[in-house]
C-alpha cells in the first residue's frame, strides 16, 4: 500500500478532529475541576479520564458517587450512559471489521463521539477508502481530542477553582454534538429519527438510572428504520 | 467525602465496561455479515443518540436551574439550523457559540 495515502489520510482525519479542540478542552477542565471538589486528587481524576473517556459517563459516576448512591447503581447508570458506545461500535463494524484483531482493540479505546462521528460521515460519504486508510482517519480523529481530554483532567483538577455554570461552558457540549447532528440530517429518515429521539427524550426523562436516552435512542433508531424500510418498499 | 475503594472499583470497572461496549461489534463480530434489519437501524445510531443525550440538557439546563433559558434555547436552534443549512459542523459550532457566549453576557 501507498504509505503516502496513509499520511493524508491521517492528516484528513487530524483536520477534522482540531476544531472539537475547542470543545474537548473546556469540557475535561471542567470534569477535573468537579473532581477536585468532590475529593479526588490529580491522579485520580487522571485515571478517571484515562480508562473511561466519556465526559458524560464521567460526570454521571461522580456525580452519583458525591450522592452516596450504592457502587452497583454508580456503574449501572454510567454503563447505561456509555450504551450509546455499542452501537457506535457495531455501526462502525462494516467498515472497520476486517482490520487486525489489535488495531481493532485500539478503535475500541478510543471510540469516542466525536471521533465515531466524524468516521461514520467520512465513511458513508468515500465508500472507496481502503481500510488502512479508515484506520489512519480515525487515528488523526482522536489524535488532538483524546490527548487533550487526559491533558486538561489535571489542569482542571489542579486549577480547582470554581468555574461558574453561568459562564455558558455548561452548554459547550450540547453546542458541539448539534453542530454535528445538523449535517448528519440527510433524508426524511434522518430527520424523523432525530425528532422521535428528541421528544422521547423529554418524555422519558424521569425513568431512572439514564433509561430514558436508552428508550429514547431505540426509539429514534426504529422510526428511522421503519421510514428507510417504507420508502424502499415504494 | 468519596471513600477510596468505592472510586477506583468506578474507575476500573466503568473502564473495563466501557472498553467491553466499544468492543464488542468491532471485536467480536469483525469481518462476518451484521444482518440488513441491524444495519437498517444502526445507521440512525447518531442522529438517534445524540439528540437524546442533549436533549435533556437543553431544555432543562442545571446551569438555569433546569427551568428552560431563551439564550441557550437560541443558541442551540441557531446551531443545529445552521449545521443543517451549510453542512458545515465548525460553522456551526463557532456561531452556536458566540450567540451563548454574547447571549449570556448580555443578559447577565
Amino acid at each position: 500500500m501507498d504509505t503516502g495515502d496513509l499520511r493524508s489520510s491521517y492528516i484528513k482525519g487530524l483536520r477534522d478532529g482540531a476544531p472539537f479542540i475547542l470543545v474537548i478542552a473546556p469540557f475535561a477542565m471542567v470534569f477535573g475541576v468537579l473532581s477536585k471538589s468532590a475529593g479526588l486528587n490529580v491522579l485520580e481524576a487522571l485515571a478517571f479520564s484515562v480508562a473511561v473517556i466519556a465526559g458524560a459517563a464521567q460526570f454521571t459516576a461522580l456525580q452519583l458517587m458525591q450522592d452516596q448512591a450504592p457502587t452497583l447503581v454508580v456503574l449501572a447508570s454510567a454503563l447505561a450512559v456509555n450504551l450509546r458506545m455499542a452501537m457506535y461500535s457495531a455501526s462502525l463494524t462494516p467498515y472497520l471489521g476486517h482490520l487486525p484483531l489489535w488495531k481493532r482493540g485500539v478503535v475500541a479505546y478510543f471510540l469516542v463521539d466525536q471521533a465515531y462521528a466524524l468516521g461514520i460521515v467520512k465513511y458513508e460519504r468515500e465508500p472507496d477508502m481502503t481500510n488502512g486508510e479508515r484506520f489512519a482517519y480515525f487515528i488523526g480523529t482522536i489524535t488532538p481530542i483524546c490527548p487533550l481530554w487526559y491533558g486538561f483532567t489535571v489542569v482542571g483538577a489542579l486549577v480547582g477553582a470554581q468555574i461558574s455554570l453561568e459562564s455558558g461552558l455548561d452548554f459547550a457540549m450540547p453546542i458541539a454534538f448539534l453542530a454535528l447532528v445538523g449535517p448528519a440530517l440527510r433524508t426524511g429518515a434522518h430527520g424523523a429519527a432525530a425528532l422521535v429521539a428528541s421528544v422521547s427524550a423529554l418524555l422519558f426523562a424521569f425513568l431512572p438510572y439514564n433509561l430514558g436516552l436508552l428508550v429514547a435512542a431505540l426509539l429514534g433508531m426504529m422510526a428511522g428504520a421503519e421510514i428507510e424500510r417504507r420508502s424502499e418498499a415504494t | 467525602m468519596i471513600d477510596r475503594t468505592e472510586l477506583w472499583i468506578v474507575i476500573i470497572g466503568l473502564g473495563l465496561g466501557s472498553f467491553g461496549l466499544r468492543f464488542v461489534f468491532l471485536g467480536l463480530v469483525g469481518d462476518r455479515p451484521i444482518p440488513a434489519w441491524l444495519m437498517r437501524h444502526l445507521r440512525y445510531t447518531a442522529v438517534s443518540v445524540l439528540p437524546a443525550l442533549i436533549m435533556p440538557l437543553i431544555v432543562w439546563p442545571a446551569a438555569n436551574d433546569g427551568q428552560p433559558e431563551p439564550v441557550r434555547l437560541a443558541a442551540a436552534a441557531i446551531t443545529l439550523g445552521l449545521g443543517f443549512y451549510f453542512k458545515n459542523p465548525l460553522l456551526a459550532m463557532v456561531v452556536g457559540g458566540v450567540v451563548l457566549v454574547s447571549g449570556i453576557y448580555l443578559t447577565s
